[in-house]
């Protein structure tokens, strides 16, 4: 969005050559780090955000003014525990928290970029965030972790950096993007696009904010991020704020208002075309197509340790797309530790308050952290 | 347990690549770790152990070793180790032959059901053994396919499947396995360790 962020914030001036052919330099990535670097360098964590998620990972989001968007999992004494752990986590390139993205001003121009920007990938969300790491001067993190798109970033980063990271944290995420997947992002796409206050994506030219048609965009999202249990046992036809049907369109019930509440506070925090490049650059990523066919290849070497974790009622990005992350680690030999847990939450899980799974995650991140230091690798 | 674990351990070289099947809370797998090698990962059915040895920091995947080993290259672990689990599968041979697939060598341990404690409780009480190492009825009991000693010892010859150790276990005393004492090695164990080879 085009805010006076104050904002962490480097400027790349390495060109780097996206997947798409164009080469870019001089872009900026914003980032915000969260405990102390040891003198060892050798405690830090990358963690990497989901579509709508930002550098906030935890204490107050400074533009939301709420709990950054990994409270639960990120802070002091959370399973990744910022008095011991150093977590850097950087706005993907095609965000709108100060990366470079479609709302970023050209300065040539005076205005946003909008849609002259480049499409991008995951694969160059990842090697603009490496860039990241080397400013800082890491030379190995002790893991890399993301739920989602972040996930998907976990995975490519491996792929494209296979000593970089001691450990691989894939959440809740998936190899290549499946056609169910594609479409509800199309959806989302397609809602932003048909808003004439759109204007092909030069809206701020306008003063213009294709508002409704990112809020239907996030309204159907949203509805992905959750099950059809967790939906039924928190809404189920329960009215809002009446006592009967209105015979209209308002927002007769809960399930609506709370739709609608999602759209509109999306819209404050977001920008409709980093919600289109950035659902570009999920729909476009299919490891095993960058590795002819064969995901194994993408990690054949690497030496990273991996665990991979999805949940029961996650049907965007189910198990079995996990699990096709597993068989292809074992299937070359990887070290590999999985699990999948039970939560009625859908693909938010990842970010809520799941106990079993902060447990199991904070539990594995530390004492893997001890074994590793331990064996000094 | 801890007997059997000392008996595993003393059947596998340090340093070798293992992979233990059923490996409940990951005990045997901690015990290994400390004792012969860093390189050791497990397969768990339930959600709560396998929870349970992440925690420890152990490399372990959720799955059931019927459908989940295929997953595994051939020859991918020097030992595979299933540590009385075999009866609690469905299908046991299909089990065993995907074992000897994915590890060069294999560990079967065995409770036996030949054991004279067993065979007493069914021969007086006319009921289903329940024992210190078979603690459950048979109405609850995971155990699908209880076998003997023997009926592990001669499945092996009637598939071709190499014995290269059988060891018997009762309480702490430890003995060899081999066809002449094979009668009363069946009825004085509680625990036959099996190394084996396709």
């Amino acid at each position: 969005m085009n805010k006076n962020i104050d904002t962490k914030k480097i400027i790349i001036s390495n060109p780097l050559k996206l997947d798409c052919g164009k080469e870019i330099n001089n872009f900026p990535i914003a980032y915000e780090t969260y405990g102390e670097l040891n003198s060892e360098k050798s405690n830090a964590i990358l963690v990497f955000h989901a579509l709508t998620g930002d550098q906030y990972v935890s204490g107050k989001n400074p533009i939301t003014n709420k709990d950054g968007w990994w409270s639960y999992v990120v802070g002091e004494n959370k399973p990744i525990d910022t008095n011991k752990f150093f977590v850097i986590c950087a706005n993907v390139m095609g965000g709108c928290m100060g990366s470079y993205g479609p709302s970023t001003i050209n300065e040539s121009t005076g205005k946003q970029i909008g849609t002259d920007f480049p499409i991008i990938t995951i694969n160059d969300m990842v090697n603009a965030q490496y860039e990241l790491i080397k400013y800082l001067e890491i030379e190995k993190l002790f893991a890399v972790v993301g739920g989602s798109m972040g996930g998907m970033q976990v995975l490519q980063f491996v792929a494209n950096f296979p000593d970089k990271a001691k450990l691989a944290i894939p959440i809740a995420c998936t190899s290549s993007h499946s056609a169910q997947n594609i479409a509800f992002n199309e959806l989302g796409r397609q809602a932003i696009m048909a808003d004439s206050k759109w204007e092909n994506g030069f809206y701020s030219n306008y003063k213009l904010n294709p508002d409704k048609g990112l809020a239907v965009a996030r309204m159907a999202a949203h509805i992905t991020y959750l099950s059809e249990k967790g939906l039924q046992e928190k809404f189920g036809r329960k009215l809002q704020d009446r006592d009967s049907l209105r015979y209209g369109f308002e927002a007769d019930f809960q399930i609506e208002s709370y739709l609608r509440y999602q759209g509109s506070v999306f819209v404050d925090r977001f920008d409709a075309n980093s919600y289109l490049y950035i659902t570009r650059a999920m729909d476009y990523f299919d490891l095993s197509k960058q590795y002819k066919g064969n995901l194994s290849d993408a990690f054949k070497k690497t030496k990273t340790k991996f665990f991979v974790i999805s949940f029961t009622s996650d049907w965007l990005y189910p198990t079995s797309e996990n699990r096709e992350i597993v068989i292809a680690l074992n299937s070359i030999g990887a070290d590999v530790g999985f699990i999948e847990i039970e939560s009625d939450k859908g693909h938010d899980s990842f970010l809520l308050d799941v106990p079993s799974f902060l447990k199991t995650l904070g539990d594995y991140i530390n004492s893997t952290y001890k074994i590793i230091n331990e064996r000094r690798i | 347990m801890k007997e059997e674990f000392n008996i595993i351990s003393n059947l596998i070289e340090e340093n070798t690549r293992v992979l233990d099947v059923g490996c409940g809370n990951g005990d045997l797998m901690k015990f290994l770790q400390e004792n012969k090698t860093k390189d050791i990962r497990g397969l768990e059915i339930s959600k709560e152990k396998v929870q349970n040895c992440l925690s420890k920091g152990l490399t372990v995947i959720e799955g059931n070793a019927e459908s989940d080993l295929k997953q595994f290259p051939k020859s991918s672990f020097d030992y595979v180790i299933l540590s009385q689990t075999l009866q609690a599968f469905l299908n046991p041979e299909l089990v065993i032959n995907e074992l000897l697939k994915v590890g060069k060598k294999v560990i079967v341990t065995i409770p036996n059901f030949g054991y004279w404690r067993v065979r007493l409780q069914l021969l007086f009480k006319g009921t289903m053994p329940v024992t210190e190492n078979l603690p459950h009825e048979w109405y609850n009991t995971p155990n699908l396919h209880m076998c003997t000693i023997k009926d592990f010892y001669n499945f092996c010859s009637t598939k071709n499947i190499k014995i290269y150790k059988s060891i018997a276990l009762k309480k702490s005393r430890i003995s060899e396995i081999n066809k002449s004492n094979l009668n009363y090695k069946n009825l004085d164990s509680h625990l036959g360790i099996f190394l084996i080879e396709s």
